[in-house]
């Protein structure tokens, strides 16, 4: 290329194009390419993958029977082998080594193994090894010998399997029905109860004697709860029995038979015998089981539907919240204010807290409301429920108000925008027909202004469901006992902490004690907390472009 | 249209008033008063706008303000209906008076003097409303929701603005579907839907392609007997053909104010005579 074509061609802008062009590509990619990984990793957790089964016999040790999912693999050096005491053969550099997910955790003591290329024998994959997952202890592995009723044998050998499905099938009823029976009338007699405490209280905070007739009556009305709790104590005992009517025979891999309750089994498969059709249709069950399952096992395995509903929750509160502080603040800025340095400054001042760091908001959260507001509410309000904190402690309402305040500069700035876009003329028109100002604002200029204040929503709501650090201070917990939203009034407990998926990830990945069995987890969680937040987004600029449609004359 | 009308024109003495359709011969003595300027100065900060104007703006007739660019026929009118509030450093003195009262007197209620006196803009200024609610806006203001009263009153304004026929199959469509002259009647339907005593007009048809003028201009000459009109103009045909009465400005102040055949055919004033016939403006 000659030098003149050269400089004519910087000229002609066609590098800048190229650098944009690059540029955004790249960007591209690297978005694409993260979401693609975390879907891939964090999908492919649920498909239920073939069990092998390979003997192992490393030098000087006894040969022992593998059997369990493969994981992983990788090729180390004979350096790092001998390391851990491990000698490879002379003339071998690097081995190939392959991680297995042997397991019972209870008789094997670790979950996860890795075994060396050199010593492993033949991998098979035989078709009657089961995999069964349990409510406690991690999955299990191992060949099913029979089924049990009451000790007694029901059926062993090639129909223990069938038998086996039908009788799961029956104990997840029931534990499910027990389950019910625990949250919903235990949980109401239990509230009733604390109810009738709280009472007792008022009362001798306002010095009631003890004989009196009131105390009288909330006595009697602790003694029916009591009695209908008695009741369904023995209910709940006539369960548990049924329940734990079954067991099965399982052996494991080194020999040993293992008696198994069904009341401690959720599930049980033999993958290597299934298509690829019962497969999908595990798959798809996992799947829905993750979404809409409660956590066991400190999080790492079951669902994470808890936390779905407080992400949800939490972000619809605060939508709620900030958009009525935001556009007040917005109104008054732009449209009331007499425009000067102060306004300025305090113009300056809301967009800077956009860039105040978020644990900030956390922390100051944690101090004015959960300590001041909510110390005060309980002191006047809850003044029987003292010294347990009821508005005094992290909670729903306080995160979703630091999570407000967090957010509100983006809804006020935009609100700002969007007014200043509505034309002098459509508000004179207003005025002219004897509009006060006010009117003309509210029927005229707001409606108007309505899809900007919905694009600072969106910013906010986007803002807000990606945010853990103030939420670990203002009411984000580990597990949480119960959801906001129940069948007790009033229904929606704004004092309730909540789960949510972005502390969840945080606390699979870094804070559980079986950080290999919970990776996929946290990239699971990560895809179904990406897809909430844009599924939240999507929610928002549908509404916006719905009243975008009704302006769109006027706005061009 | 209106192109071909200002090349019809000779350059000298400007307009064939024969040719223009009006009424009986008008006179200021004759007229009953709506509006009455007494030494009415205003101010942007420390620059005065308009210098000591006296006028009487006759009822139910047809006012023109006439002027070239920045003279303040504009500021005057937006005077009639207390627009200028709007702008902080506007500054007023001496008094109009609407009907003998003084309305920006202290104990003027704003928002209902705008009920008296209407204004139309210069670029049609509809709400992103339906047709419908944009005649209703008015009412609605007010406190009247009762549908068949509102019905009346949008049928009646939409008829009296001359737009019914055009739209009365799509009434519950946006208002931003129309056309720029519809538009415009349609502000004019507004506007009167809520029975004003005045009606400003701020160059209504300066946005509008001469047919639309057209339409507008015959509306004006319409609604002059209900409604007392003033309207800024720079087309001097246009105050020629529809006003009764006209007033020439220059540089804030009022030059000459008479009946319009008087001031086109022989004005008082050189200034007037040499804006009339284009020598400046």
């Amino acid at each position: 290329m000659s030098n003149k074509s050269f400089s004519s061609w910087m000229k002609s802008g066609s590098p800048w194009v190229w650098l944009n062009a690059g540029a955004v590509s790249i960007s591209l990619v690297m978005v694409v390419g993260l979401l693609l990984l975390i879907a891939v990793r964090g999908l492919s957790h649920f498909w239920p993958s073939d069990l092998m089964a390979v003997t192992y016999s490393e030098p000087g040790k006894e040969v022992i029977t593998l059997v369990g999912e493969a994981i992983d693999s990788e090729v180390v050096t004979a350096k790092q082998l001998s390391r851990v005491g491990v000698e490879l053969p002379q003339d071998q550099a690097s081995a190939q080594r392959l991680l297995i997910k042997v397991g019972n955790r209870d008789y094997f003591g670790l979950d996860f193994r890795w075994i060396n290329q050199p010593w492993m024998g033949e991998i098979t994959y035989p078709q009657d090894l089961l995999s069964i997952e349990r409510r406690e202890w991690g999955h299990f592995y191992g060949y099913l010998s029979s089924v049990k009723q009451q000790g007694e044998m029901v059926v062993s050998g090639k129909d223990a399997y069938a038998e086996l499905q039908l009788r799961l099938k029956r104990s997840n009823k029931l534990v499910n029905e027990i389950k019910s029976l625990a949250k919903n009338e235990i949980g109401k007699i239990n509230h009733g109860l604390e109810e009738i405490r709280l009472e007792k209280r008022k009362l001798e905070l306002k010095g009631v004697t003890s004989s009196s007739l009131q105390f009288a009556e909330l006595k009697e009305s602790e003694k029916l709860l009591n009695e209908s709790y008695k009741d369904l104590q023995q209910k709940l005992a006539g369960l548990y029995t049924a329940l734990n009517r079954d067991q099965m025979i399982v052996v494991m891999s080194d020999g040993r038979e293992v008696e198994i309750p069904l009341a401690k089994v959720v599930q049980a498969h033999q993958p290597n015998a299934m298509s690829v059709v019962e497969k999908s249709a595990v798959y798809l069950h996992e799947l829905w089981k993750f979404v809409s399952g409660d956590p066991r096992e400190a999080n790492t395995e079951g669902g994470v539907f808890p936390a779905i509903f407080g992400t949800v929750m939490m972000v619809m509160i605060m939508a709620v919240l900030v958009t009525p502080f935001g556009v007040i603040a917005a109104v008054y800025l732009k449209e009331y204010a007499t425009q000067g340095p102060v306004i300025r400054l305090i113009r300056i001042a809301v967009n800077n807290l956009a860039g105040v760091p978020s644990i900030v908001y956390g922390v100051f959260g944690l101090g004015f409301f959960v300590y001041f507001l909510g110390g005060n509410i309980d002191e006047l309000f809850f003044q029987a429920s003292l010294p347990s904190p009821t508005f005094g402690t992290p909670g729903l309402m306080w995160a979703s108000l630091t999570l407000a305040i967090l957010t509100v500069p983006v809804v006020i700035v935009a609100t700002e925008e969007g007014l200043s876009r509505i034309p002098r003329a459509i508000r004179e028109g207003s005025l002219a027909l004897g509009a006060t100002k006010a009117e003309t604002l509210w029927r005229t200029v707001l409606p108007m202004a309505a899809p900007a204040m919905m694009t600072g929503l969106i910013l906010a709501v986007a803002r807000a469901a990606g945010e853990v650090a103030p939420l670990m201070m203002v009411g984000v917990v580990k597990l949480a006992p119960a959801l906001a939203v129940d069948n007790i009034a009033p229904y929606l407990h704004l004092d309730r902490q909540f789960m949510h998926l972005g502390f969840h990830i945080y606390d699979v990945g870094f804070q559980s004690p079986n950080v290999e069995a919970a990776r996929p987890l946290v990239y699971a969680t990560a895809l179904l907390l990406i897809v909430i937040i844009i599924v939240l987004n999507l929610a928002a600029i549908g509404i916006r472009n719905r009243l975008r449609e009704n302006y769109k004359a006027s706005e061009s | 249209m209106e192109a071909v009308k200002q090349q019809a024109a000779p350059a000298a003495r400007a307009i064939n008033i024969e040719s223009i359709h009006r009424g009986d011969k008008v006179s200021l003595a004759d007229e009953t008063t709506c509006l009455e300027l007494k030494d009415f100065n205003l101010f942007y900060g420390d620059k005065q706008a308009l210098h000591g104007i006296n006028m009487t703006i006759p009822k139910n007739r047809v006012t023109a303000f006439i002027g070239p660019s920045g003279c303040g026929k504009s500021t005057l009118l937006r005077c009639f209906n207390r627009m200028n509030d709007l702008i902080d450093s506007v500054r007023v003195e001496g008094g109009i008076l609407l009907d003998g009262d003084n309305l920006n007197a202290p104990s003027v209620n704003v928002a209902d003097l705008r009920r008296q006196v209407g204004m139309v803009f210069q670029k049609p200024n509809p709400f992103p409303k339906s047709i419908y609610e944009n005649v209703a806006y008015g009412l609605r203001l007010q406190g009247v929701n009762d549908r068949l009263t509102l019905d009346k009153v949008v049928e009646k304004s939409l008829k009296g603005a001359a737009l019914w026929d055009e739209v009365k199959d799509r009434l519950h469509e946006s208002a931003m579907g129309l056309s720029g002259g519809q538009q415009q009647r349609l502000v004019i339907a507004r506007a009167i839907a809520i029975e004003p005593e005045v009606l400003l007009l701020d160059e209504p048809a300066s946005a509008l392609d001469p047919l639309s003028t057209l339409k507008i201009e015959e509306l004006i000459y319409e609604l002059k007997d209900k409604y007392t009109i003033v309207i800024v103009t720079h087309n001097m045909q246009q105050a020629a053909r529809v006003s009764d009465y006209t007033a020439f400005m220059y540089m804030g102040e009022l030059i000459e104010f008479g009946a319009t055949d008087e001031l086109f055919t022989n004005p008082a004033k050189k200034q007037t005579e040499d804006y009339i016939t284009g020598r400046y403006g």
